[in-house]
């Protein structure tokens, strides 16, 4: 993996991003992407990430810093000297064009001879399963079929970085998860680089090798979707990537790793350090939902809690949970064969282990 | 399927058995008329004040009943004479039975002026014989000659046999130059009398011109206007509708003030030495003055259809070109250009259209050669009275502006115009 701005394939080099010369969008950021490399940069909106997009694409400037594209620093090369495929969240498509003249444009301006255009803007097509629909319209495609296109389109004149903004923002739910697989399959196929900017979560676990997550303009945590649900850095992180409950109380002892934490309610806890403060100062506590155990025996972190309220999802059952003082403790217990049935206003032992319980800053 | 059944004929029905298309348009009628009492006032109004007026006046230009209503007995007359043999005694014992009757009506003055317009100088002739026709006794043809010997004159009696006709392809003639003669034929005029066809010709081309300055004058604005901010562009904006909060009689008399022989301009040409003192340029009272007004005058209305359209251009596209490889004039023109199209051909259409028409601006500052067939139609309007010639000259331009519409909507398609 790339550490420097020099074996890197795209780094950003202490960029920072200013439009009005009295805010920074972009703080400092350092990161180094890796050739073949799938990135996500997720974040929610606001956060810097398109405007990262938007540095690397071209389409502006870096108030300070470097980027660099396979070693050379691009900040003085204009967009269309760059060469690199870019996918939007509107898609784009010229609507004058038809598709194959869409796909054909990145090479007619290239200088490409007709015959030459005419197989890989087909290739291209056959690569979305799209072959058939050359002579149409983009305003004659589902949403679906233009984000098809659209993706060829960057993809046709065989750049080596593709950067796709939202590309599925605007599909329902299930064409979304679809065309995620379908992305994944084409950048492992080819062997692209692909910088994806989403503020989807479920997006970025799906896709990414690697996850950067933006919040006021600064990179947060930077880690394959496994590392970044299962050991989330900060508060923020925690939050923002899948479910969690989050307990707030104060550092009691700190033992290596492990960290006592007590609770406004006279009890405590252990804990694994991460992020915290020292003895004395707050912490949050972040346990997944799906990691809590129900109806365990007496144990190091167990605790005394009340069913507030069950809500059937079908495959697994949302439990709302009074927990060291906490309403809005979620447990999800899943539907197998035999499992056991719980009531609203039951009171009932649950526990997590040490290392599910991470410590981090109090936010 | 009880409530709701298909026979055999393939007609749906609603549940009570009536064809589902008829209960559908019953239901929908309340709504209809409801509709229909929303525009109807204004409906009315544009019938009685614009659509009405227009219909009766062009009319004039194919239908003029002057003579014939004044002079039944003599139209009788010269209906059935063939136009090449002498005048009879029977068309003129007509023609002095209808003078009398005329000159008693007070519409002899009138039936003069038509035939006058036929064949000029009979307008006396018909006016002085008209004083003495009740004395005038058989054989009449020699007491009307007795009376004027033009009245020998077999021409005199060809362009009562013109203008005898009610229904006549005569104005539409003059309006291109052309005589209708009593024998059904047509032929040009002379060389000195031809005024229609080049006028048309002239208005064509300042129209234009002035089409073709307002869009080279108005893209880089509406550009600029659609790429600045909201706020900005929305103070800039009122530069450009200012001219539309001023009279128009204003606007133009202000150029007459700066183009004028001693005008701003001129001053600032002759005091920067572009120009000697005695060789100050003529800017106003030709066809320069009326081009530099039209388009000063006509520019909102291409920048207003043009800036909405290009605001609505997403920066996305011109990005996506440009990340293609695209440099940025090709960007511009493969796909900036084509999508700022609809609103170039909207702003085109209104320009074109409305200089086609275009009167005061002419008439104040056209001078000779910068005048267009609007001012002579208001001219045959007002001054010479001719309402069948400027209905049949306005008849021509109705009709070239809708083959022009007819061959926009062919070539570029009227759904593509996007005014707002």
């Amino acid at each position: 993996m790339a550490t420097s701005a020099t074996d890197a394939f795209v780094a950003f080099d202490r960029v920072q991003k200013s439009y009005d010369g009295e805010t920074l969008v972009v703080k400092d950021l350092n990161l180094f992407i890796d050739k073949g490399e799938f990135l996500t940069m997720l974040g929610p909106s606001g956060s810097g990430k398109t405007t990262c997009l938007m540095m690397l694409a071209g389409f502006e400037t870096a108030t300070h810093g470097d980027i660099l594209l396979d070693g050379r620093p691009i900040n003085n090369i204009p967009p269309h000297k760059r060469g690199i495929g870019m996918v939007f969240q509107n898609y784009a498509l010229f609507p004058h064009m038809t598709v194959a003249e869409n796909l054909a444009f990145p090479l007619e301006v290239r200088g490409m001879g007709k015959a030459d255009r005419e197989a890989k803007v087909n290739r291209a097509l056959d690569m979305v399963q799209m072959g058939e629909f050359g002579s149409r319209r983009p305003a004659q495609l589902s949403g679906g079929q233009q984000q098809r296109v659209a993706l060829a389109r960057a993809l046709v004149f065989e750049p080596e970085l593709v950067l796709m903004d939202e590309p599925l923002g605007a599909l329902d739910k299930q064409l979304r998860e679809h065309m995620q697989y379908e992305i994944k399959h084409i950048h492992e196929r080819l062997g692209v680089t692909v910088v994806y900017v989403t503020h989807d979560q479920s997006e970025a676990l799906t896709m990414s090798d690697r996850i950067a997550v933006f919040e006021d303009g600064r990179i947060q945590q930077l880690a394959p979707p496994a590392d970044l649900y299962e050991r989330p850095d900060n508060a923020f992180v925690a939050q923002f990537i899948g479910e969690n409950n989050k307990l707030t109380g104060t550092v009691e002892a700190i033992d290596g790793s492990t960290v006592s934490v007590g609770f406004a309610d006279g009890e405590s806890c252990k804990a694994l350090s991460v992020n915290n403060g020292p003895v004395g100062g707050p912490t949050l506590l972040s346990i997944r939902p799906e990691r809590v155990q129900i109806g365990a025996e007496e144990g190091p972190n167990t605790v005394e809690a009340q069913v507030l309220e069950l809500i059937y999802l079908g495959d697994h059952i949302r439990c709302r949970m009074r927990v060291h003082g906490n309403d809005d403790f979620i447990v999800k217990v899943p539907n197998s064969a035999g499992h056991e049935h719980l009531r609203v206003g039951e009171t009932t032992r649950v526990a997590w282990k040490i290392e599910d319980c991470r410590a981090l800053d109090a936010a | 399927m009880a409530d709701m059944t298909a026979l055999d004929s393939g007609v749906m029905m609603a549940a009570d058995g009536t064809p589902l298309k008829k209960k559908l348009k019953q239901a929908l009628f309340l709504s209809r008329v409801r509709a229909f009492a929303l525009v109807a006032p204004l409906l009315l109004f544009i019938l009685a004040s614009f659509i009405v007026p227009i219909v009766m006046l062009l009319w004039q230009g194919v239908h003029n009943d002057t003579y014939t209503k004044n002079m039944p007995l003599s139209a009788k007359a010269l209906y059935e004479w063939d136009g090449q043999s002498d005048p009879t005694e029977s068309m003129a014992e007509a023609l002095v039975a209808d003078l009398v009757v005329a000159r008693d009506n007070k519409t002899i003055g009138r039936v003069a002026t038509r035939v006058n317009r036929e064949y000029s100088g009979t307008r006396s002739l018909f006016t002085k014989s008209a004083r003495s026709a009740a004395k005038m006794e058989a054989p009449f043809l020699e007491a009307l000659i007795d009376k004027d010997k033009d009245w020998a004159d077999i021409e005199v009696w060809k362009a009562m046999k013109i203008a005898s006709k009610s229904y006549t392809p005569a104005f539409y003639a003059a309006a291109v130059d052309m005589t209708y003669n009593a024998d059904g034929s047509f032929e040009r005029v002379e060389e000195q009398g031809r005024i229609y066809v080049k006028l048309f010709l002239r208005t064509f081309m300042v129209s234009l011109v002035v089409t073709l300055a307002c869009f080279v004058l108005g893209f880089p604005v509406a550009y600029l206007l659609s790429t600045l901010p909201m706020r900005t562009s929305n103070l800039l904006m009122i530069l450009v509708l200012l001219p539309f909060w001023t009279s128009l009689l204003v606007r133009t008399t202000a150029w007459i003030a700066m183009l004028q022989s001693q005008g701003i301009l001129n001053n600032i040409f002759v005091a920067v030495g572009i120009t000697s003192d005695d060789a100050r340029f003529s800017l106003i009272y030709n066809m320069t003055g009326t081009l530099i007004a039209m388009t000063h005058i006509l520019l909102p209305f291409m920048i207003l259809p043009l800036y909405s359209v290009m605001r609505g251009i997403s920066p996305s596209y011109v990005r996506a070109a440009k990340s293609l490889g695209a440099t940025n004039w090709t960007a511009f023109w493969r796909v900036y250009f084509p999508a700022t199209i609809p609103g170039i051909g909207a702003g085109a259409l209104l320009v074109f259209i409305l200089s086609i028409g275009y009167y005061i601006t002419p008439a104040l500052v056209g001078g000779q050669n910068g005048t267009l067939i609007s001012n002579f139609i208001a001219d045959h309007m007002q001054k010479t009275l001719n309402w069948s010639l400027a209905a049949a000259l306005g008849g021509l331009l109705l009709a070239s502006v809708l083959i022009l519409y007819w061959i926009y909507d062919k070539v570029v398609g009227i759904d593509n115009m996007k005014l707002g």
